[in-house]
């Protein structure tokens, strides 16, 4: 359980974390709040030359609004997204997942950048970032672009980040002023991952019609992906128990559903259901 | 080969600085290069919490961070924390409330409750449970540790006194 | 006269826990310390072709690696220390490093020695093991079978023994009213104390001493078994305890790896440390439970249990551990009727090697599994015939004027009053109002559950003579001296071995009372067997009941030499010289009196000793109890399930005990609440995972779920108190009663609250998507 061999370099702004990626000839990984990169260190999943530690690098906190999208500072930790006044004026979900994410002292030091980045098919964000069709600001060698998360991730801790990239900022679509929120998980019991974790967010028009519907789901399988047959199922018409019943059963349609010794393919699809039904109830009943 | 590098911290206090691998975790290098050997380890894979300490005044895991990660930092174990004569807050919950047994994972309870009561000073039953998430023991089934933390508030609003926490 | 004994006092130990004054053996500082990592097979089973160890030897800081075949001949196996007479034992041989078979996931196969942690697990990387995969098993039931992959050649089935006890007949079972048949296995659970398993060596070649500090709850037991195995001269051989974070059976055994420390420290002359980490934790330590059990259990239709006939598949891995084939025969196969005056009782137990690490003792040992078997039985044999289960259960209870009760398989139980504390039970849970909530409940779609289990269990070990009966290669008496120095105050050697459960404050606490000295004047000596003459440590819930008692009597014992010494002071005769509050008096003048400090000054001076006794004020005991002690108790729990998600949420936990008398209400709290906490784990979570081959699925707590503060309530907590007549105190064991008393009561509320869906016997752990499951299968028979 300790790390193999490797150097490790701070990096103190953007341009110079690039170029030390770019030195290191792939062999370079970066290191913000490490609690995603860490556990894989130490079981020797991964192995790189170099870490560049980016957590002093001023600038990459914090939340602010930029045209009609939300913005957070990859270095924002976990606590900071769960307490900041802008996000949940504007996300609320994004904070409520933010605050159930491990424990305290997790929440201490992970980051929103490193989280997402990872590509961690147990994470909390996803389902939110997905359902807000968040994308990542990524600065490399390239230059600087913005990548949605929808594709992204190309499976589990596999991403499609260019090799001397790495993520400045993470932003989410501002959902209308009028929608609900809300994030809901079932716990794994060891590790508090969400087996399955669902972000709603929804409105209803003066004609008590759903005139905004978005449903991300994380957790079930290597990718998070957006309940878009739930979604047609819902949007346009009146909320009722009955239709939000119907419309849950369809889910688990747009994901692929993991397996593990906790939870086989087919309780995992029916606890995806059960939380889709749940967090719709919450925010449109 | 990979380089040495130089950490300096701030321990408890005082001023410890010392070359190591940049692979070194941080509770190797608190324990075993500077010798300050209160904080344990539980489970490698960042549940237990036996090794949380203060970084900059906030709970963190020791194992699952690199000594130069805290490099210019500012840290607190439980030798920092009060004394036999003058114990913190915490260190009488736990004591009063009989919040430990084998004594293990303590160190990092107690840590890891600072900063609950910091986030939360006054917590119900069910908000120190939820806090203790990242809090492993295996001897007391948490009631006492639930009743020690309840009591270090009061402890703490008793006497109006915080430290150790931002 | 009592003041200390009975009060909730604050623990002696914390002061330094809590300051981070404590020493734990990877606390200690040695200088020139080396390191050990023991490179385990990755295979349940495989012979080991070659190991190739140059590229690992010239490893920066690497300065020896051992293998199997190196070690031939110079270490002995480490042998099984509990061989029950009538079991037909067939023991194999456990070498510390495997020479040319490695039998699970975990067996060790070469120890690299570096001068750091770092060094030592990076070259273990460079050892290159080339091995042929043979044939595996991990489940006992199959093992037994015909045509099971064979683990040892010599063992046909891999059936390590056979133990019968006692008898019931088909016509018992066949004949009966109502039979009540099922299957209440026990699964695999880790000890997981929070400090992994460790040791470090240091030999001194300057005179032949080792010293070996490893985590051991029995120092004693470690120092006479490694000496054979090491073939080290006992008496030159130290065995000491750091402070340490736990144990719960899991540190009872004798382990290769502490074998394989001493050697490398006498080979090098050098220090060895070895540290196991947690996933080695879930490989290498002994597990707990892995008793398979099916049951028949014959009743009348008005609710009296008549017999009870089991077979027990016990997994006891591919080596015997050190208390291993004991816990399945004996704890579980001589308690199997429990606190029920039930006629007639068998149990068969098979013990099967399997390729799995080996099963030892954990927390109860043999009772939580016999008792979970009895509890869930005996409820749905209360279900079966329409009888509420506490009625049942106080149908068949052995009434308190039977005490001593002889059970059905002939052990006797001390004392007991069950009704009392099933009473107590009932009236704290407001029973008959639960079971309206319950209903009530049931309109409006919650399902809750109300779960009983009333147990009795034996702890104390005891006398001697019946270890050597049961073929435990040892004594179960407890030693203790007592030691005043000059100046009154008092040291006190025990041979029970404290990491958490508090000895040196509820031993104070006697004898403090006793002496009627200060608290702060009375210092505790354990965990060293140079400093203790003998001792057989702490396990099974004896420190108390046997070390404590055993403390109480030679405080006794220099109680009476003072008086001895005192009478001749005062010029008194012996038997008029009272002493009372730490004061010898002459019963007719109380002004004429000395101090037990001025007693303390003058025996050890000696300047005026009465005829013919000897100086010093220091008396030594070796205490071995007439019987047995049989704590008992009811626990009742309340669950709701959430049948959508199959997830178990507990609402109340009520648990009534009964240790006999109490030295520190506080402290005995902490054992119940500690050892509750493991329990309902073993019932809803816990569980170690290998696949049928025998590889190894749950290798941290990543994937074996420990229980977290949120997933309990408060418990509510009470004792009841029937002394127990074979030791002084009148005390029995409380550390284990929380366990055996929590499992069945747990599954049994789930059963209960799962009652409308008509659901069939679940297996432990209950998790969410077994009772979800179980929810839709029978849901779907209805």
């Amino acid at each position: 359980m300790i790390p193999a061999k490797f150097d490790y370099k701070r990096a103190k702004t953007v341009e110079e974390a690039v170029q030390l990626l770019k030195d290191s000839d792939g062999e370079g990984t970066i290191l913000a709040g490490g609690h995603s990169l860490l556990p894989l260190l130490k079981f020797r999943i991964t192995e790189p030359g170099l870490l560049v530690d980016i957590s002093k690098i001023e600038g990459l906190k914090g939340a602010r609004i930029e045209e009609d999208r939300l913005v957070v500072g990859a270095l924002t930790t976990h606590y900071d997204v769960s307490k900041d006044e802008l996000i949940l004026d504007k996300i609320p979900a994004l904070a409520k997942a933010a605050s159930v994410i491990g424990d305290l002292q997790i929440r201490n030091r992970g980051t929103i950048g490193g989280n997402l980045a990872h590509g961690d098919p147990v994470a909390d964000y996803p389902a939110v970032a997905i359902a807000l069709d968040a994308s990542l600001k990524v600065v490399s060698e390239d230059g600087e672009e913005d990548i949605p998360l929808e594709g992204f991730v190309l499976g589990p801790l596999i991403t499609s980040i260019p090799e001397t990239g790495m993520v400045t900022e993470v932003s989410f679509e501002l959902p209308p002023a009028h929608a609900k929120q809300t994030y809901v998980k079932f716990f794994h019991p060891a590790t508090a991952y969400p087996v399955v974790g669902v972000a709603v967010i929804a409105g209803v028009d003066e004609n008590n019609e759903i005139d905004f519907i978005r449903v991300g789901i994380t957790g079930v399988g290597d990718v998070a992906y957006r309940a878009e047959e739930v979604e047609d199922a819902l949007e346009g018409q009146t909320p009722s128990a009955e239709l939000i019943d119907e419309a849950a059963q369809l889910a688990a349609e747009d994901g692929d559903m993991g397996e593990d010794l906790f939870a086989s393919e087919e309780y995992r699809e029916h606890l995806t259901k059960v939380f889709v039904k749940r967090a719709l109830k919450e925010v449109l009943l | 080969m990979s380089n040495l590098v130089n950490v300096t911290v701030t321990i408890n206090g005082e001023e410890r600085s010392a070359e190591v691998e940049p692979r070194m975790l941080l509770v190797h290098f608190i324990r075993d290069v500077l010798g300050i050997t209160g904080s344990h380890i539980g489970c490698d894979t960042s549940q237990c919490g036996n090794c949380t300490i203060l970084v900059d005044g906030r709970a963190a895991k020791s194992c699952t961070l690199l000594a130069v990660h805290v490099d210019g930092s500012e840290l607190i174990t439980v030798e920092g924390l009060g004394t036999v004569e003058n114990l913190h807050p915490v260190q009488r919950g736990f004591w009063e409330e009989h919040g430990l047994q084998c004594g293990y994972c303590t160190p990092g309870a107690m840590i890891a409750s600072i900063e609950l009561l910091a986030q939360n000073p006054t917590p119900t039953d069910e908000e120190i449970r939820e806090g203790l998430e990242g809090v492993i023991c295996r001897c007391t089934g948490y009631e006492f540790i639930v009743n020690a933390v309840r009591r270090a508030s009061e402890i703490m609003r008793e006497e109006n006194a915080v430290k150790g926490v931002k | 006269m009592s003041k200390l004994v009975g009060q909730r006092m604050k623990r002696k130990e914390d002061p330094k826990l809590i300051t981070g004054n404590a020493t734990y053996l990877d606390d200690l500082k040695i200088p020139n310390l080396l390191h050990a990592y023991i490179l385990r097979s990755p295979h349940p089973h495989a012979n080991i072709k070659s190991i190739h160890k140059d590229k690992a030897l010239a490893h920066p800081g690497v300065v020896a690696v051992y293998t199997g075949k190196d070690l031939e001949g110079k270490i002995n196996p480490v042998p099984t220390s509990w061989k029950v007479p009538g079991m037909n034992l067939i023991e194999t041989a456990q070498y510390p490093l495997a020479i040319d078979t490695a039998r699970y996931v975990g067996d060790g196969v070469a120890m690299v020695i570096a001068s750091d942690r770092y060094a030592a697990e990076d070259a273990a990387e460079l050892v290159e093991v080339e091995y042929e995969v043979l044939p595996s098993i991990s489940n006992q039931k199959e093992a037994r079978k015909e045509g099971a992959p064979q683990i040892y050649d010599e063992v046909p089935n891999n059936t390590a023994f056979t133990y019968i006890a006692g008898e019931v007949t088909d016509a018992d079972i066949d004949g009966a009213e109502v039979v009540i048949r099922g299957n209440y296995s026990t699964q695999r659970v880790a000890p997981s104390p929070m400090e992994t398993r460790n040791s470090l060596a240091q030999y001194n070649p300057g005179n032949g001493e080792l010293k070996l500090y490893v985590g051991s709850q029995n120092p004693h037991i470690h120092r006479m078994v490694l000496s054979e195995v090491l073939d080290f001269p006992e008496h030159r051989l130290q065995v000491k305890v750091a402070d340490m974070g736990g144990g719960f059976g899991g540190k009872i055994g004798v382990y290769p790896d502490e074998a394989l420390v001493s050697y490398a420290a006498i080979d090098l002359k050098r220090p060895v440390k070895w540290v196991e980490t947690r996933n080695e934790h879930f490989q290498s330590a002994n597990a707990g439970r892995d008793m398979m059990v099916d049951v028949e259990l014959a009743g009348t239709k008005d609710g009296k249990i008549t017999a009870i006939r089991v077979v027990n598949h016990a997994n006891i891995g591919a080596y015997l551990a050190t208390f291993g084939p004991g816990n399945p025969t004996i704890d579980f196969g001589l308690m199997v009727s429990g606190p029920y005056k039930i006629p007639k009782a068998q149990v068969t137990t098979y013990g099967m090697y399997t390729n799995t690490m080996s099963v030892d003792s954990y927390r109860g040992a043999g009772k939580p599994e016999v008792t979970f078997m009895l509890e869930r039985a005996v409820s749905d044999f209360a279900k079966e015939i329409g009888m509420d289960p506490v009625e049942v259960r106080k149908l068949n209870f052995a009434q308190k004027e039977e005490f001593p009760f002889t059970n059905a398989q002939g052990l006797v139980y001390d004392s007991g009053d069950y009704d009392k504390a099933l009473d107590r039970a009932v009236e704290i849970a407001d029973y008959e109002k639960l079971r309206q909530e319950q209903k009530m409940a049931l309109g409006e779609g919650r399902y809750i559950g109300i779960g009983i289990s009333s147990y009795v269990e034996l702890s104390g070990f005891g006398p001697s003579a019946v270890a050597g009966g049961i073929g435990f290669q040892g004594g179960i008496w407890e030693n203790s001296t007592v030691r005043v120095h000059p100046t009154g105050k008092v040291t006190v050697f025990t041979g029970t071995s404290p990491h958490g459960q508090g000895h040196d404050t509820t031993f104070t606490q006697i004898v403090a009372d006793k002496l009627g000295i200060p608290y702060e004047d009375i210092n505790f000596v354990f965990n060293d067997t140079k400093a203790v003459s003998m001792g057989w440590g702490t396990y099974g819930s004896r420190s108390l009941a046997v070390g404590g008692n055993a403390v109480a009597l030679s405080t006794d014992k220099v109680i009476e030499k003072g008086r001895i010494v005192a009478a001749h002071l005062l010029q008194s005769e012996v038997e008029n010289v009272a002493f009372e509050k730490g004061v010898y008096f002459v019963k007719s003048d109380p002004t004429m009196r000395k101090t037990f400090q001025e007693i303390a000054k003058a025996a050890n001076f000696a300047w005026d000793m009465p005829e013919g006794i000897e100086p010093g004020l220091e008396e030594k005991t070796f205490f071995d109890p007439s019987n047995f002690t049989y704590p008992f108790g009811t626990h009742i729990v309340v669950v709701e399930v959430d049948p959508e998600t199959g997830h178990v949420e507990i609402l109340r936990y009520i648990s009534v005990d009964d240790s006999g008398k109490i030295v520190n209400p506080l402290v005995a709290e902490g054992q119940i609440l500690g050892a509750v906490a493991q329990g309902v784990g073993q019932a809803l979570w816990e569980e170690i995972k290998y696949d049928e081959k025998g590889q190894l699925q749950t290798g941290s707590f990543m994937d074996y779920t420990m229980p977290k503060a949120r997933f309990f309530p408060k418990i509510e907590m009470d004792f009841t108190e029937t002394l127990s007549p074979v030791n002084q105190l009148g005390s029995k064991g409380v550390a284990e009663s929380g366990v055996t008393g929590s499992i069945a009561a747990t599954a049994n509320a789930v059963m209960d609250a799962l009652a409308p869906f008509n659901v069939e016997n679940i297996s432990i752990p209950l998790t969410p998507e077994k009772v979800w499951r179980a929810i839709q299968k029978g849901e779907g028979k209805q």
